[in-house]
């Protein structure tokens, strides 16, 4: 699909002040659970891609300027209705989108991206959110190059997170949303809920479905393989 | 992805069944809103009706990252639409919405349409922001206090206030001058205002009248649209 386009474009709605066919760089998403490998496929991609000479920029969930720290404070405290929250993380992500991913592309940077509008808009609809509403709302976003889903299976993600941290994030369980009082319980629920909202999405969204509970250099093989084809596509 | 007349359907659809009551003033800066619906809540109170105010960007938990992003400039016309949206939800969300559902009367000094008018002038796509807002009830009675332009900027810059970047719209461009910045804002706000008057059913009040008969004049027309005895406290 990336091979006919030329030029980017926003899903929906145009930005102000912004020409998406002037964006020669490319933006490559990784999506997929806490757990799923995902923050050390993008470093593992980094490094490989600056070795070849391409400059690059990380972006992810939580990092803007603008309300990062207000996020982790609301996040603490679980004092956000869920709109507000889902607005928030619309704020943070567009801050993103403006001030780092748009103007690197502009300059030509190959864009990582660690998580996208597709795991914000899945916890939205997991926990009640309006499907339209949410799309609209992210409909500002530009079509990434490619987007690679790492799955990986429920039972895989926890003994990874168990591996990690020694505890199952409040968050990641969706214990907020009273799914079971046993957060282990309610882990597997959750992580079945995204993952099905997920698979709606691959349909709508063209996701490439990376199988994640294989090793991590058998997933960095794919991943680059897949990617240098698309670097190799003019814009 | 989203369909034209969306946005128009998403408000229409809006109206609520709740036991409570919700008033909105709009106008620019100036043209005398928030004395009215001041006003309005003391002749509420006085007749002991469950009534709450709420106000514009008031939200302590998005106030922050507003005065942070307005203060350091951060903010585009998107982020800038996005921060209020948030502050909007915060207030909607833990205030109004229960409030409309216990069965008060809610006072709202600007609401919904502040947002479209701002947003829309900044260049945000205007289907858009209408759907960010379209979790939000219609207000049972908007009142629009139409001051002519230039009655409302006398008002606002007579002192010669210090204006805020925002305030003044510096961020479109329009002009150097933080006052003729503010004039030409202003000015394509009220142009906005204007468009709306039909579609989304404003009570238009004369902000030229004196106070006083301007707000014998708001409750000369609530008193018949809104069952006021039956909020009253109970128990009294």
């Amino acid at each position: 699909m990336s091979a006919l386009r030329i030029g980017k474009r926003f899903y929906g709605t145009k930005l102000p002040a912004c020409e998406p066919a002037q964006l020669r760089g490319k933006l490559i998403v990784l999506e997929g659970a806490d757990g799923s490998g995902r923050s050390t496929q993008i470093e593992m991609l980094n490094a490989w891609l600056e070795n070849l000479g391409y400059g690059t920029v990380n972006v992810g969930l939580k990092r803007s300027m603008l309300v990062s720290e207000e996020l982790d404070q609301a996040q603490q405290g679980n004092i956000l209705s869920h709109t507000t929250r889902s607005l928030f993380y619309a704020t943070d992500f567009a801050d993103q989108l403006e001030n780092r991913i748009i103007p690197a592309l502009r300059a030509g940077f190959v864009v990582l991206a660690d998580r996208y509008i597709y795991t914000l808009m899945a916890r939205d609809i997991v926990r009640g959110g309006d499907r339209e509403w949410v799309k609209s709302v992210y409909s500002i976003a530009i079509v990434p190059d490619a987007v690679f889903y790492l799955r990986v299976s429920p039972q895989q993600l926890v003994e990874r997170n168990f591996k990690k941290n020694v505890i199952l994030n409040y968050w990641e369980s969706g214990m907020d949303i009273g799914l079971s009082r046993d957060m282990f319980e309610s882990f597997m629920k959750y992580q079945r809920l995204m993952q099905a909202e997920f698979r709606r999405m691959q349909e709508e969204y063209g996701f490439d479905v990376i199988n994640g509970n294989r090793s991590t250099r058998a997933v960095a093989n794919e991943l680059r393989a897949k990617i240098q084809s698309i670097l190799t596509v003019v814009t | 992805m989203v369909e034209e007349g969306d946005a128009a359907r998403c408000m229409m659809n809006n109206s609520h069944n709740f036991p409570g009551k919700l008033i909105a003033v709009e106008g620019l800066d100036g043209s005398g809103k928030s004395t009215q619906i001041y006003l309005l809540k003391r002749w509420m109170e006085m007749q002991h009706l469950k009534v709450f105010f709420t106000e514009w960007n008031s939200s302590v938990l998005v106030r922050e990252a507003t005065r942070k992003g307005k203060k350091r400039q951060l903010l585009t016309a998107t982020t800038f639409s996005l921060v209020h949206a948030t502050d909007f939800a915060d207030r909607y969300e833990r205030q109004v919405l229960p409030l409309l559902r216990a069965g008060y009367i809610v006072l709202a000094d600007r609401y919904i349409y502040t947002a479209f008018a701002r947003d829309i002038v900044r260049g945000c796509d205007p289907r858009w922001v209408r759907n960010l807002y379209s979790f939000a009830v219609v207000p049972d009675i908007t009142f629009l206090f139409d001051t002519p332009l230039n009655v409302a900027l006398d008002r606002i810059l007579s002192g010669r206030p210090k204006l805020k970047y925002f305030e003044a719209g510096l961020d479109l461009g329009l002009a150097h001058d933080p006052y003729d910045s503010f004039r030409l804002f202003q000015g394509r706000i009220y142009a906005e205002y204007k468009k709306m008057v039909d579609t989304e059913k404003f009570v238009v009040m004369d902000g030229m009248l004196p106070v006083e008969k301007q707000q014998a004049m708001v409750r000369k027309y609530v008193e018949p649209k809104i069952d006021l005895p039956a909020f009253r406290w109970r128990g009294k």
